[in-house]
């Protein structure tokens, strides 16, 4: 874990061979696995209304992964995203009962989360703080927060149009969530691969110092990245309370993790400076069809998570197991 | 050296904080600082102390551990399924499978550090999902209550002696032992090496690998031990038995100014991060705060204890880079 050199080509992950030997493809080859054994195992796996509803297993989730990605990939962290979703979904049941139509909702959804991204990257920023630990404090204190509101109690009584965003579908099968899934993977593999923006996330992951000396406003790009992972919880935080009607204090609970693992198998070093969108996508496939397929057969929850655990710990140890093979191999 | 004297400060700083808030809370409701009610909530902190001990040695050498809490449930439910299922065996044999069992959980997080170098948030991230399955496999989902246990696996804990629960003692034992490992021991002077500088420490003979092997050992142990604790004291072992009861540990740590870039910290700082948790924990209910509280007091602690201990930690050295960044 320490300060291996690594170099920054000009172009990442050009040609065809590096191609084969990307994360990508290694796990590719794991969602194909995993989507013909479903199919074998359940026959209900394959029809068109099971693999849409099995999409919501993953979307919300994901979408606040891509943030986060950006944001490991610059060398911090977010375990507060989850209490992000807890305190927005509040504030808009909150809205509800002062009597908010559904645009005032989405607006606070996204307001509280842009607003907890900010408080979680000032103190990162502006006072220098480890992001892990101030994002510990802060998952405590915004969930805390909607726990205080809220106690054992529950808000209820959404607008039925505010239904759409986690019940509605765009066209047949696809339903709205999925759709602003793939827009919002497009737009942040734009800005992570495509843009000047993208180029100095990784340039400030691999040697923030040598990123600040070649004139990148380093604190800066992270407090964006933080107020984009707090917009991505926002935005989540709308889809998942529309989709269950109702918001309790302990909603999303655990979510940080499974997202950070989404983002880990995807192939983004913890360590920061390398990992690309698409690997990001793939691994919420993954996880989905995981969940969705272990479900059809009846697995508990928690059985899934011994095999998402294992996943997590395997995918990351095998090609590190593979290469000190073949360096004794070598010697 | 200026060093020490810096750590001296910070643990006083804690000490003090600890003692406002204890004697804030005394103002208006002295019961609460009565020496019962004090010996309480040590006795109801102690765990936490102990698991925030094992975590200390982990962040000193500049890793994490996330599965504790999962660590605990898994050897709690281990030593309650052969309590049960066997009541004839005797606790203190019970003990050692726990703490046994705990360290092989913490070698196999280490192992994974050690020889693979895969980050330690990653591996225990895994390790706390795969840990708290495993529970559930164990035993269906099933729930053992207080009558499937013998008399004398849940009277440890409690019993009295001189005056504090066996829990008191344990904890105390602990501290005492922790408190030799880290200041007196070579030991202990490599978990500061490894965490305060990695690539120096090689270079001064010390296997930083093992080293933080045996740290993430040395975590299990202890949360193995706390394991039949729980179980025992509250007489019942489930599936999610300490939930979440990962970060309360990270925070005591945090609180008590263990710098989770590894290098810095201490046994006491440890004790009094915890300390002040359990406090706060056990003054609401006295002072009328709904429980729901809880959450959001111990966050802002965490924000403000780590923001007070970073401006305690910051190097002259780097003032050229901060000044860059201004502009």
């Amino acid at each position: 874990m320490d300060g291996s050199a690594r170099i920054l080509p000009d172009r990442l992950n050009s040609g065809f061979s590096s191609l084969i030997k990307s994360w990508e493809t290694l796990l590719l080859a794991v969602a194909i696995a995993v989507f013909i054994v479903n199919t074998f195992t359940s026959p209900y796996f394959l029809d068109p209304w099971n693999l849409s509803d099995a999409t919501f297993n993953f979307t919300e989730k994901a979408m606040i992964a891509f943030a986060m990605a950006l944001l490991i990939i610059s060398g911090e962290i977010d375990l507060s995203v989850a209490a992000i979703i807890a305190i927005a979904s509040t504030a808009m049941g909150y809205a509800v009962q002062l009597g908010a139509e559904t645009p005032t909702l989405v607006l606070v959804g996204v307001g509280v989360g842009l607003a907890c991204g900010a408080f979680n990257g000032l103190l990162v920023t502006r006072l220098g703080l480890p992001s892990i630990v101030v994002t510990i404090g802060t998952m405590s204190l915004f969930r805390g927060l909607a726990f205080i509101i809220l106690g054992d109690k529950a808000y209820t009584g959404y607008p039925a149009d505010f239904a759409f965003f986690g019940q509605g579908y765009v066209w047949w099968v696809l339903s709205f969530e999925l759709v602003l899934f793939v827009i919002v993977a497009l737009i942040f593999a734009i800005i992570l691969h495509r843009t000047s923006f993208g180029r100095t996330i990784y340039a400030i992951g691999n040697n923030p110092t040598a990123a600040l000396f070649s004139g990148v406003r380093v604190q800066r790009v992270k407090f964006v990245l933080f107020l984009l992972t707090g917009l991505m919880s926002g935005i989540a935080a709308i889809c998942l309370t529309s989709r269950l009607g109702s918001t309790r204090p302990s909603i999303a609970m655990g979510w940080e993790l499974e997202i950070v693992t989404m983002v880990v198998l995807g192939g983004i070093s913890i360590l920061g400076g390398s990992g690309r969108i698409p690997g990001v996508v793939i691994a919420a496939l993954i996880l989905g069809m995981v969940t969705f397929g272990f479900g059809l057969l009846n697995v508990p929850g928690i059985v899934m998570s011994i095999f998402i655990g294992l996943l997590l710990i395997g995918v990351i140890a095998l090609p590190r197991v593979l290469s000190q093979l073949v360096k004794a191999k070598a010697q | 050296m200026n060093m020490q004297r810096l750590m001296k400060s910070r643990e006083l700083l804690l000490a003090l904080a600890l003692v406002l808030l204890v004697g804030g809370i005394a103002v208006r409701f002295p019961a609460f600082a009565s020496p019962s009610s004090l010996g309480n909530v040590f006795n109801d902190t102690s765990i936490l102390i102990i698991l925030a001990l094992g975590q200390m040695v982990v962040i000193i050498t500049k890793c994490i551990d996330l599965s504790v809490a999962s660590n605990l449930a898994l050897t709690g439910m281990i030593v309650a399924i052969i309590n049960a299922s066997a009541p004839g065996i005797p606790v203190a044999f019970l003990i050692v499978i726990a703490i046994s069992a705990g360290a092989l959980m913490g070698a196999i997080n280490g192992f994974f550090v050690w020889k693979l170098e895969i980050p330690p948030i990653v591996v225990t991230l895994g390790t706390l999902t795969i840990f708290r399955g495993i529970v559930f496999l164990l035993t269906d989902g099933a729930w053992i209550n207080a009558h499937e246990m013998s008399a004398s696996f849940k009277a440890l804990p409690r019993a009295d002696f001189v005056g504090l629960p066996v829990l008191s003692w344990i904890a105390i034992a602990i501290i005492g032992v922790m408190a030799v490992l880290m200041t007196r021991t070579a030991f202990g002077r490599a978990t500061y090496a490894v965490g305060g500088n990695p690539h120096a420490s090689v270079y001064t003979g010390i296997n930083v690998g093992f080293t933080r092997f045996a740290a993430f050992i040395i975590s299990g142990s202890l949360a193995g031990l706390c394991g039949y604790l729980w179980v025992a004291r509250y007489a019942v072992a489930y599936v999610d038995i300490a939930g979440g009861f990962e970060l309360d540990v990270v925070a005591a740590c945090v609180i008590g100014g263990i710098s989770i870039a590894g290098g810095i910290g201490s046994v006491a700082g440890a004790v009094m991060g915890a300390l002040f948790l359990g406090v706060i924990k056990n003054a609401l209910p006295v002072i009328n705060i709904s429980p729901f509280w809880q959450l959001a007091i111990s966050g802002a602690a965490i924000i403000i204890a780590v923001a007070l201990n970073a401006r305690a930690e910051r190097t002259k050295g780097r003032v050229i880079l901060k000044k860059a960044e201004v502009v």
